[in-house]
């Protein structure tokens, strides 16, 4: 293995591209260590991207946040704004693994890393994140919904790396949260998670929701049937029996040991409403 | 496989290693500095028995390169006795019998540390929740916690 450390994201596109044989991007590492150690991928070419410019800032843009795609869950979970802005985004990224992997592992990792069970991507989803893409061709801005395809693989093409992410700016009467079930009450993966955005009006009633569902699909999945159930309501019971539905719908889980499709399912819809109520209570309004 | 050479800090000393590009930071403190507080439980970041700091923040140097050390300030076990004096988590474990086997004591003595750095006066369920990734099988944990407190209490001067 050659381990590297490019001057610049365009050396670093013509590295990768020009491997002949496997490579891997190297952020956090907690993903990719585990990969080597277990021997699921013996890469020829590694490239560090940490030090290059923006990679381990946030930095405040156009109201929102611009996260570097080597910018540890620690640091985030750390950073006032971020968290008063985006909860549900902090939240899902902290759950994370254990305190050392929160001083290594990063968002954008998680995302490229591809596991349907993926803590903080159903919440960057229901954001409305966008991952800055940089590759052969320059940069370029792509919906965090449109990067995983499946487990463990990405839409992503050869030399094509994330450099950040993007949290837009929040209007006022806005919030999200992010919940997930797990046997024990940490150190877990999903079994199934839930993540909602809202946006209200003064009066409380949702102008804007998003549902993501995480562990119940080959990727995350936006499910926008059940945004548009909560739209116009103010998290009344047909409004949330109608949300429940379209979520469970959209579940395509697996079935193991860890989690059976029916209670996969059952509980996706059950957490997509306790975050629904969170993000409510959060945005201000009061049911 | 071509070696690299890595210029860092350890313990406040300026230190230089060779390693391999795929050699993680646990080996080269273990197996080229001598440096064997820190322990391979997992090699794959669930046990915390490799708990360092790199740049302040707590860290499994099983799941670091070698080669990612080059430039951090990296504290471990060794790091934390001031000369024969032992740092009060030190003390206060050996006091109370905090552990038992002691594979996961030196990472879950740097992880304490770099809890009470944060928080010095934490509820039983920060430190539980902190220490979530620092796996013991003897003792059952509930020594570990206690000492933590006793420590913690100690170090606020109270």
């Amino acid at each position: 293995m050659k381990y590297v450390k490019p001057e610049s994201f365009e050396v670093a596109s013509q590295l990768l591209q020009n491997e002949s044989g496997t490579s891997r991007i190297l952020a956090g590492g907690t993903d990719v260590l585990v990969q080597l150690k277990a021997e699921m991928v013996e890469p020829d070419l590694m490239v560090d991207l940490k030090h290059l410019p923006g990679m381990q800032d946030i930095t405040a843009e156009n109201g929102g946040y611009r996260i570097g795609a080597a910018v540890p869950g620690a640091v985030v979970g750390e950073h006032d704004g971020v968290k008063a802005m985006w909860p549900g985004v902090v939240e899902g990224l902290e759950l994370i693994g254990s305190t050392q992997v929160q001083g290594r592992a990063t968002m954008a990792g998680n995302l490229c890393n591809g596991s349907p069970a993926a803590d903080s991507v159903p919440a960057l989803v229901t954001a409305g994140a966008m991952a800055r893409v940089h590759g052969p061709d320059g940069a370029r801005d792509v919906p965090v919904a449109d990067i995983p395809q499946g487990p463990g693989k990405t839409n992503l093409s050869k030399g094509e790396f994330i450099t950040s992410i993007f949290l837009p700016a929040r209007p006022d009467h806005a919030g999200d949260a992010y919940l997930r079930f797990i046997p024990r009450t940490e150190m877990d993966i999903a079994v199934s998670s839930a993540a909602v955005s809202l946006v209200l009006d003064a009066a409380g009633t949702c102008r804007q929701a998003h549902v993501a569902v995480g562990a119940v699909a080959p990727t995350v999945r936006l499910v926008e049937k059940a945004g548009k159930a909560l739209e116009g309501s103010q998290l009344d019971s047909d409004a949330i029996a109608a949300m429940k539905t379209a979520v469970e719908a959209a579940c395509n889980p697996i079935d193991d040991k860890r989690g059976t499709i029916e209670f996969r399912t059952k509980t996706a819809a059950v957490l997509a409403e306790r975050a629904a109520r969170i993000a409510y209570s959060r945005a201000g309004g009061q049911s | 496989m071509k070696t690299i050479h890595v210029e860092t800090t350890i313990n406040g000393d300026a230190t230089e290693f060779l390693c391999a590009p795929d050699e993680s930071l646990l080996d080269v403190l273990r197996d080229r500095l001598g440096l064997t507080g820190a322990k391979e439980g997992c090699g794959t970041g669930d046990c915390g028995a490799c708990s360092v700091t790199v740049d302040g923040r707590l860290v499994c140097s099983c799941l670091m390169l070698g080669a990612e050390a080059q430039d951090a300030q990296i504290e471990t076990i060794e790091g934390m006795a001031d000369g024969e004096t032992l740092h009060p988590l030190q003390r206060v474990f050996l006091e109370e019998a905090a552990l038992q086997c002691g594979v996961c004591t030196p990472g879950i003595l740097v992880a304490a540390k770099a809890l009470l750095e944060k928080n010095p006066d934490p509820t039983d369920t920060e430190v539980r929740y902190w220490l979530a990734g620092n796996l013991c099988r003897c003792t059952g944990y509930d020594k570990i916690i206690k000492a933590v407190q006793t420590a913690a209490a100690e170090m606020r001067g109270a």
